[in-house]
């Protein structure tokens, strides 16, 4: 890492694009500040940096900062190019095809807010698990380890940085999304990925998140009464 | 590696599209400042061909890119691949800057067309009445604003040639006249937005774009059809 390099992560504890970021830094060796910010009660640098969408996460590096997680995963790999593994492949079309499949998982990435919205989303992700089987038996050229081949890659980063969420998505609705029958190169994909130090240290903890969603589901159904009530 | 034109059959790059994509054509002008040699194929989207199913099983959509016999979807990710296969092809330069952070910039306002001016233009384009309609246009002449402010004197969203930003953009600088047209309202003015609106017509006179243009009648008929539903 360049002498100098100032390194500062705006994010949320429960946010999976937040926990992206951690894992690609981690993997990059990146030592890099942490920043918890209360989303309720934005703080002024976050409004600063990311003026238009006023979201987490936001890198900033050297004082200037970058927003969207798959847009900061790229800026990584590329500011950061001769420093740990690439996240992406070198061979363009290679490249094209982690692209795709990292905007197709950014797609079907439960953003839902209203209780529709979440339950559409766990349908998609039903949808798009076995899609990602597939995926994942022609990106690791059928070994099934990581979608990036030898190695973790971006693709695997942006999967695997919904795991908690996922997990505490089965919890939750008692739908089981990944079946180890159904979908065995990615049940085991999870248990290997789950297992490496990048991936614990930044995944948050499933009881944790089980127990926030539960807190957000009566925030929202007590504002919903409350306002039906008026 | 110049290919003077004629390519091998393994070289050959086709492009999957339909005449009315604001998606397809970014595609094309992106193949047009590197000079890539294409074929085109027209597809029907309600009687999509055994190719197109083939090459995008997932979304079944175009623009699909095939070269060297592989698939690329995704009109992005497309755009992203052309930029790196024909890395050093084309007096158009680089699609996407070299530095970054530069990187980084151009695709966060591709992020923003997409996300944050996109819908309100829909919404004002399709407004069922002059109120609604009013609002969506002062929400989307506010993201213009955002827009004019990032263009400033530049002669394009990537400086003195067209970029990444230029190509996203780039459908506006026809669609919003066809939309004002229709909808008998202005939403791009001189006065409010003079950057913006001299870029357009130096967009559409740009060298990736001056012949490679939809039809404009047959698709203004197109958008009619829409609003009425």
């Amino acid at each position: 890492m360049a002498g100098g390099d100032d390194l500062k992560l705006l994010g949320a504890w429960a946010s999976p694009f937040v926990t992206r970021v951690k894992i690609a830094l981690a993997l990059k060796g990146l030592s890099f500040e942490y920043v918890e910010e209360d989303l309720r009660n934005k703080s002024e640098l976050l409004l600063a940096s990311n003026p238009v969408q006023k979201k987490v996460p936001v890198l900033i590096h050297n004082g200037k900062p970058i927003c969207e997680s798959h847009i900061i995963l790229q800026y990584i790999d590329e500011a950061f190019s001769g420093t740990g593994p690439s996240l992406l492949p070198t061979e363009p079309h290679d490249r094209a095809v982690a692209r795709f499949w990292a905007t197709y998982i950014d797609d079907k990435s439960m953003r839902g807010k209203t209780e529709e919205e979440k339950t559409e989303g766990i349908k998609k992700t039903l949808g798009a698990v076995e899609t990602l089987e597939g995926a994942l038996r022609d990106c690791s050229k059928g070994e099934g380890l990581f979608f990036g081949g030898d190695s973790m890659g971006l693709i695997d980063v942006s999967l695997g940085s919904l795991l908690s969420w996922l997990k505490a998505t089965e919890v939750m609705s008692g739908a089981k999304i990944f079946d180890p029958i159904k979908t065995p190169l990615l049940a085991a994909w999870i248990e290997r990925f789950s297992e490496f130090d990048v991936a614990k240290a930044a995944l948050p903890d499933v009881d944790r998140l089980v127990e926030f969603s539960k807190k957000m589901k009566q925030a929202a159904a007590a504002a919903a009464a409350a306002a039906s009530e008026n | 590696m110049d290919h003077g034109g004629e390519y091998a059959p393994d070289e050959k790059v086709e492009l999957l599209g339909t005449w009315s994509s604001p998606y397809v054509f970014k595609v094309i002008w992106a193949l047009t400042m590197k000079g890539v040699e294409y074929e085109y194929v027209e597809e029907d989207l309600r009687n999509k061909s055994g190719a197109l199913l083939s090459l995008n099983p997932l979304h079944k959509k175009v623009p699909v890119l095939v070269y060297r016999g592989k698939p690329v979807a995704e009109s992005d990710v497309i755009v992203e691949f052309i930029d790196e296969a024909w890395k050093d092809r084309g007096g158009g330069g680089r699609i996407l800057p070299e530095d970054p952070y530069e990187r980084a910039m151009a695709r966060s306002w591709v992020i923003f067309a997409r996300d944050v001016l996109s819908p309100p233009i829909w919404k004002w384009f399709t407004a069922p009445g002059e109120e609604e309609q009013e609002g969506a246009r002062e929400a989307a002449v506010a993201q213009l604003l955002v827009l004019e402010e990032e263009l400033g004197r530049k002669e394009f969203f990537a400086g003195d040639c067209v970029g990444l930003v230029d190509l996203s953009l780039g459908a506006l600088a026809y669609v919003i006249p066809i939309y004002e047209e229709i909808t008998g309202t202005r939403i791009v003015t001189e006065e409010r937005l003079p950057c913006l609106s001299a870029w357009m017509g130096r967009f559409l006179s740009s060298p990736p774009a001056k012949d490679h243009l939809p039809p404009l009648e047959k698709l203004k008929l197109s958008f009619l059809g829409e609003r009425t539903l």
